[in-house]
């Protein structure tokens, strides 16, 4: 599901990434890339997003975030 | 690899992630002073310092922060080119300790690359403070270059950062090899071979890589070599690999980087399972200050704040600085009594000096606070936040996010803001981006607008001014919108906004007094400089011919402003004082206040001129006129610089010209008839 429909709080998984060649690598190359497990920070519906990679805080305009597909973890947080 | 002759001058390049302390480094090693602040994107523009260690001198070159050699941006493409292309002798990389995952991708293209690197730890304080630990020897072994920690805050590590540049300087280095498989490898190994006697300083390995990974700039300097083979060969292998397995090359090649990064950090790095409460305080802080209803009235709130702040606590200072030009003056008027001094050299000191420049000057403290104000803002980590706050209605102006920062940069000066928009990567977001940044208020508008309100609207000295701020935002957007619809090459679909968010951070007092200072005294530098010479010449010209009353209709000021007043009768200020001022006003707008000073007879005098010259209304036009018409010259010569093209600097000059008078034009009119 595109990360647009993340809640907050919770852990996710990309699972692939939809747009332009030159969209996909800068994402890749900012960290976001296929198996890497974001935690989603902020979300307030449609508009942008903020995820967490790590310590890392990334912010998604609106047109971003819907396209990066993610599937959800089912691992409490803090727990690997 | 080169080999370093004693007594050469030792290149070293930072380079690294945005935001990661590049340009603190640089100013621990070299003394210097570049600018730094809490967001990503501070730097745009490579800065050389140098320092000597051990009878060694070292040049040291900071660059902008990027996060790979493809170059996005103009920012990015300056980091890339002068690594690639310069071949500085070390190249020190600077990475954020807390991020290390993230921050090792681009560490893993300098190693194919094949540079002599040092890989720097920083913010090793934080890391520390966390309760963090790190194997060095072993990130050492597994990446075969040597590991630093620094502290570009604490200033910790730095001698140990010398010392091994010294060390690695001449080095040949036993570097890693990303192993991407066999696939991939096999085809690594066809086009490396049709690159056989290619001339070019990079390892064949990396010249594959960037065919297998479409890099266009090199792609095009192998062909111009005539080696089309190669890049025909990669281009058969990768649509054989893409076939065969049905993944996408590009992809798969970045993931076998990360998966050797994460394998490497896994191992030599420990860090504790993130203290929840701690590390969620900037983002408990973020689901506020970026919430959906939130986030714009803060915003609002801020700026209201800071343009208060701005000028009642700069009020403050007003009257001793007030009393100070009184006392210099009655000292100066004296002394020159007692010396028997010509007329014109008191004329000069009492009208040019003390007028001119000591009529700019006395807002020197409003300055000071507003710059603190933005330093605060910029060190405190807001800057990215409101860029993603905007978004959305920058989008819906036609402006991607990023344009926001260049925008509250803009309230400083717009030269850095017109500058910063380098890190836009659409040609067309960032052209428009620089299109509309004259019309953002900068703080050299604001002594025009304290000079009136503070005679004219003392009751409502701040709405008058916070309004003057919103309409440059409202010229601003509207102008967006115009262009947007109007001219062709700006249309189409805004880019949209991916930035990194760093972690707010409360900035040391002694960071944004600096901070502030720094462009403070650039004001100082400029009252002393561009003002000081204008205010001569404005002088000079009220005082001849010799013949006529100083600074009257007969003056040579008085001529050339009595040419131009009559176009200003619609908007209000149909005088010639007025017209020279807004002349002047081109080289620097402060020269508007300069002027005034001047021509008046000193800023003691213009409480009881001004009011005879203007009314509320003519006033407020003025003011309005003053913000608009045109940039000033160093923003002029900016905008030139960054498009690169004298018909939009022609434009944007003609454009402001005339979305200032009419404005002004527009707002008396209408006044006139409500009133
Ligand atoms: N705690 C801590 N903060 C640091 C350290 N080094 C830098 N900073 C802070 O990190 C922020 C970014 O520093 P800069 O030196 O501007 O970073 P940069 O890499 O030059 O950034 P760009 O020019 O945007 O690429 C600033 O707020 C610094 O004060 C460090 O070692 N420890
Ligand atoms: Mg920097």
């Amino acid at each position: 599901m595109p990360l647009t429909y993340c809640k907050p709080g919770e852990q996710f998984q990309v699972t692939s990434l939809y747009g332009g060649q030159g969209f996909i690598k800068r994402l890749f190359e900012m960290g976001i890339h296929p198996g890497v497990i974001l935690k989603v920070i902020a979300n307030s519906g449609k508009g942008p997003v903020i995820v967490g990679l790590d310590d890392t805080r990334i912010g998604l305009g609106q047109g971003m975030a819907g396209k990066i597909m993610v599937k959800p973890l089912n691992i409490k947080e803090g727990v690997r | 690899m080169k080999t370093i002759e004693k007594n050469k001058v030792i290149t070293v390049a930072l380079a690294g992630n945005p935001n990661t302390g590049k340009s603190t480094i640089f100013n621990a090693l070299t003394g210097g002073r570049a600018h730094v602040g809490n967001w990503p994107g501070v730097t745009v523009e490579k800065k050389e310092g140098s320092f000597k260690y051990n009878d060694q001198s070292f040049s040291v070159i900071d660059l902008p922060g990027t996060y790979s050699l493809t170059g996005y941006s103009i920012d990015e493409r300056i980091a890339r080119d002068f690594i690639v292309r310069k071949r500085p002798d070390v190249i020190v990389s600077v990475t954020d300790s807390t991020n290390l995952e993230r921050n090792l991708y681009l560490l893993t293209s300098l190693i194919e690359l094949g540079v002599n690197l040092i890989l720097d730890l920083n913010m090793i304080d934080i890391f520390e403070e966390r309760k963090g630990e790190i194997d060095i020897k072993k990130i050492e072994e597994a990446l075969g270059i040597p590991v630093v920690l620094t502290s570009g805050l604490k200033n910790t590590g730095i001698e140990k950062l010398k010392d091994t540049i010294i060390k690695t300087g001449g080095k040949n280095q036993g570097y890693l090899k990303i192993d991407y498989g066999p696939d991939i490898e096999k085809a690594i190994e066809n086009v490396e071979l049709q690159l056989a006697g290619i001339n070019s300083p990079y390892p064949k390995r990396f010249l594959a890589l960037k065919i297998l990974e479409g890099d266009i700039e090199i792609i095009e300097e192998i062909k111009r070599q005539g080696f089309d083979n190669a890049v025909q060969a990669g281009v058969y292998e990768t649509s054989k690999l893409e076939k065969e397995f049905g993944f996408d090359l590009e992809t798969e090649i970045i993931e076998k980087r990360y998966g050797l990064i994460q394998s490497i950090v896994r191992r030599s790095v420990y860090k504790p399972a993130y203290a929840e409460e701690k590390l969620s305080t900037s983002d408990k802080i973020d689901r506020i200050l970026t919430n959906r209803w939130l986030g714009i009235p803060v915003f609002a709130l801020m700026m209201w704040i800071t343009f208060q702040l701005t000028f009642t606590l700069g009020g403050l200072f007003a009257d001793y600085i007030d009393a100070f030009f009184g006392w210099f003056s009655g000292l100066s008027s004296g002394w020159l009594k007692e010396i028997n001094a010509p007329s014109w050299i008191s004329s000069f000191i009492s009208n040019g000096i003390i007028g001119g420049v000591g009529s700019v000057l006395i807002f020197l403290p409003n300055i000071m606070i507003l710059f603190l104000l933005l330093s605060f803002l910029e060190d405190v980590g807001y800057m990215a936040r409101a860029a993603f706050v905007m978004d959305r209605i920058m989008h819906a102006i036609g402006l991607p996010g990023r344009s926001f920062i260049s925008i509250i940069l803009g309230f400083g000066c717009n030269v850095p803001a017109v500058m910063s928009t380098r890190t836009i990567s659409s040609e067309k977001d960032r052209l428009l981006t620089i299109l509309i940044n004259p019309f953002i208020s900068c703080s050299a508008r604001l002594p025009v607008y304290l000079l009136f309100t503070g005679i004219l609207f003392t009751k409502n000295q701040g709405l008058v001014v916070f309004s003057l701020y919103t309409l440059g935002i409202l010229v601003a957007v509207l102008s967006a919108k115009l262009f947007k619809w109007t001219i062709p090459i700006l249309k189409g679909p805004v880019s949209p906004l991916v930035m990194e968010l760093p972690p707010y951070r409360i900035p040391s007092a002694l960071g944004v007094i600096i901070h502030m200072w720094e462009r403070s005294s650039l004001f100082l530098k400029k009252a002393g400089t561009i003002i000081f010479a204008g205010v001569i010449v404005i002088w000079f010209l009220a005082s001849f011919p010799l013949s006529a009353e100083y600074a009257g209709e007969a003056s040579l000021a008085g001529q050339l402003g009595k040419f131009i007043a009559p176009i200003f009768r619609p908007a209000g200020f149909p005088f010639w004082q007025a017209a020279v001022a807004l002349f002047f006003g081109i080289i620097a707008k402060e020269i508007v206040v300069g002027t005034f000073g001047t021509l008046f007879g000193g800023e003691g005098k213009l409480a009881a001129v001004i009011p005879v010259y203007f009314s509320q209304l003519s006033a407020y036009s003025f003011m309005v006129m003053s913000l608009l018409y045109i940039p000033c010259i160093a923003s002029i010569g900016v905008i030139y610089r960054e498009t690169n093209s004298w018909k939009w600097t022609a434009f944007s000059v003609f454009y402001s010209v005339l979305a200032g008078y009419l404005t002004a034009v527009l707002i008396y009119q209408i006044g006139s008839f409500l009133l």
